[in-house]
């Protein structure tokens, strides 16, 4: 909430808003529109048919032809505006086309007078209708199902093993003085030079040698082993005193009981960050699958999007539908952590 | 917060500590069961040693996954033919470097033994200074507003930053959308009495909405970066310029840019080192086309690697190994400025 006092002085000028003051809101305003409306554009778009997709210049809204059951015909019928003979127009639902002709009947009164007219002199009735069917059918005829399903298993899979050996790794770098503690450190920061897109062959070769291309595991495993989340976790776990450690120790907890009962839980806040990040790594990543995956039963939903929009007669009505799907996710995160993620990324540089 | 207050507070506490407590008890049994493995190794190796033995699931991830393929990546550049596996694979040298280096003249990828290679240098070396510059520049200037005294500044940081969160694909696709025949942007420009553009079969303009797509997907991260600068930022010394009568131009220039100037830098060289990756938009956006118009050099890669009919895996490897260690000199200038930045 805003209140009052704060909008009178959000401004830079003594008596009201100056030259920079309106340069700024513009910006805000146009930037508002360049970076929401696209997505509002594609969500809009990916309730529309197919029919309604091809017209140019577009609807804002999805519309349809309007549609009106009427009492002794198995379908809704399709209703045009008709020009009466005394002059005035009428709503009235087409129940038979005659060659150039159309029989029309009143929807609400499917026994009246039968109407005829030039199918040249009537117009369409359109009404806002959202094609639902667009979200359901690739889900049936295409495997847009078994995609989704495939990045979930990534998304989860792929972030719980990243926040246990990353964790588990963590510990040990900042709670353990041992030989080779300082060159592992630095072998793994190293390690952020080297981005998927320089390795891209020899890695597919590993990948491949293990038997892991065409396999879920091919995805989740060699990426997860981050040196952000390392780096993240243990500077965070450096703040654990180790007093707590070392109580616990004499009480005899046993090393892997110390880690899960005292360190893990303490460093909640950064597992969280990195929790959320990797999620959205996992569920966004991919040059990699594009690599490791080949065969359409494991293709995850960026593959399966951009496979069906290399096809030469794209269907965008199904198309959009499923980016809405793919995005819907990653905006539900960001609706209700949006804290964690800015956080995250201003401390870290983590992205 | 308002429509939360609708559900009884008592039951929304009560089904949270519910889920709560089942994901703990999950949890500790996950862990317990774990237990005795970890307890007979530590009464083998010592409390010392489990040290290691906490390092190793991650060393390992990275040794097989990361460190043997940059390895491997050298001994794929200086060998031959499309064979995966190392032994069948004939030595060759720095034949593969020498095919990618060839060229009469290095600023007509025409006269180059690869020219598809030097085509993708060429656009990549083009993009990544466009990018670069207008990245920097938009990020700066939204970090600025943001920074200032606006109204629901929560909200438009938010605004900002939303599409880094989509995923290249989706982001390719979104615009795509837009931009294509009978999209949006070419409805706008019938409707103002133009012709229609065909935005993504047009050379020029495809290259122009390569650079636009990924700032537009960007730049709400680095403004964030920005952003954190300019808060670090004591405003005493803004209070005490402002009691010195100083212009906001001059303040701005004395104290704004050089305090900020360490993140404008790690930005600078971010941006960098993403920009020369470009891949994953772009490929889905154009595909690299129209020709080779927008063909970057990590789809030069990847094409050369797996897409085309013949793999030429060497010639692959010895084109990322020029482009990672262009990559490795800017990380360390990143590295030894974020180092300088701090101390």
């Amino acid at each position: 909430m805003v209140s009052a006092r704060n909008f009178l002085t959000a401004y830079h000028g003594k008596r009201g808003p100056n030259f920079v003051d309106w340069l700024s809101y513009f910006y805000l305003v146009l930037g508002l529109i360049l970076m929401f409306g696209p997505a509002v554009w594609l969500a809009l778009s990916s309730f529309k048919t197919q029919a309604a997709l091809i017209e140019f210049p577009p609807q804002l809204m999805p519309s349809g032809h309007k549609l009106a059951p009427a009492a002794g015909h198995y379908k809704p019928l399709p209703v045009y505006r008709v020009p009466m003979p005394g002059g005035d127009v009428a709503e009235l639902a087409l129940t038979r086309r005659i060659g150039l002709q159309g029989n029309f009947i009143d929807p609400a009164k499917p026994d009246g007078d039968i109407v005829r007219a030039l199918m040249s002199a009537v117009t369409p009735v359109r009404e806002t209708r959202f094609a639902f069917e667009n979200y359901t059918e690739p889900m049936k005829r295409f495997r847009f199902d078994r995609y989704f399903l495939n990045s979930v298993i990534v998304t989860v899979a792929a972030t719980i093993i990243t926040l246990l050996i990353n964790a588990m790794c963590a510990f040990a770098l900042s709670k353990y003085e041992f030989r080779g503690r300082n060159a592992i450190f630095i072998f793994i920061l190293s390690t952020l030079m080297v981005p998927i897109s320089v390795i891209l062959v020899p890695a597919f070769v590993v990948v491949n040698a293990l038997g892991m291309t065409n396999s879920l595991w091919g995805v989740i495993l060699p990426p997860a082993a981050t040196p952000t989340g390392v780096f993240l976790l243990r500077q965070y776990m450096l703040t654990i005193p180790d007093e707590l450690v070392d109580a616990a120790r004499m009480d005899g907890a046993s090393e892997w009981r110390v880690f899960w009962r005292i360190i893990l839980p303490l460093s909640a806040p950064a597992l969280a960050v990195l929790a959320i990040f990797s999620m959205m790594w996992r569920w966004n990543d991919f040059l990699w699958p594009l690599i490791v995956l080949n065969r359409e039963e494991v293709f995850t939903l960026q593959l399966g999007l951009a496979a069906f929009q290399g096809e030469l007669d794209t269907q965008w009505h199904y198309l959009l539908a499923m980016t809405v799907v793919t995005l819907l996710p990653v905006v539900a995160i960001f609706a209700f952590l949006q804290k964690y993620v800015t956080t995250g990324i201003a401390s870290t540089g983590l992205k | 917060m308002c429509r939360r207050a609708a559900i009884p507070a008592r039951l929304q506490s009560s089904t949270r500590e519910r889920a709560l407590r089942i994901a703990g008890r999950f949890y500790a049994a996950l862990m317990r069961s774990v237990e005795p493995p970890f307890a007979w190794l530590q009464k083998q190796v010592g409390i010392r040693g489990m040290a290691y033995a906490f390092v190793l699931p991650n060393l390992l991830v990275f040794g097989i996954f990361v460190a043997l393929p940059m390895i491997l990546n050298i001994w794929y550049a200086v060998t031959g033919s499309n064979r995966l596996s190392l032994v069948e694979r004939p030595f060759l040298g720095a034949e593969n470097f020498r095919v990618l280096l060839e060229c009469k003249d290095y600023f007509d990828a025409n006269s180059c033994a690869q020219d598809r290679f030097w085509r993708a240098v060429h656009n990549t070396m083009l993009f990544v200074a466009l990018q670069v510059a207008a990245m920097v520049l938009l990020s700066l200037l939204t970090a600025l507003i943001l920074n200032g005294r606006i109204l629901a500044r929560g909200f438009f940081r938010a605004v900002f930053f939303f599409p880094v969160l989509l995923s290249p694909v989706v982001v390719a696709l979104i615009w795509k959308w837009i931009l294509q025949r009978d999209g949006l942007l070419n409805a706008f420009i019938v409707g103002a009495g133009g012709e229609r553009v065909p935005f993504l079969n047009d050379p020029s303009w495809a290259f122009f909405w390569t650079i636009f797509v990924s700032v537009w997907a960007h730049m709400g991260f680095y403004s964030l970066i920005l952003l954190a600068g300019l808060q670090a930022i004591p405003a005493d010394l803004y209070e005490a310029a402002e009691m010195d009568g100083t212009t906001r131009w001059r303040a701005f220039h004395r104290i704004t840019l050089p305090l900020l100037m360490p993140n404008i830098v790690v930005v600078l060289v971010l941006t960098i080192i993403r920009a020369v990756q470009a891949f994953d938009e772009i490929y889905v956006l154009t595909g690299g086309g129209p020709g080779t118009a927008t063909q970057y050099i990590v789809q030069f890669i990847y094409e050369t690697a797996f897409a085309n009919q013949v793999h030429l895996l060497g010639l692959a490897s010895a084109a990322s190994i020029l482009v990672g260690s262009v990559l490795m000199v800017l990380t360390l200038v990143q590295l030894r400025i974020s180092y300088h930045g701090k101390n």
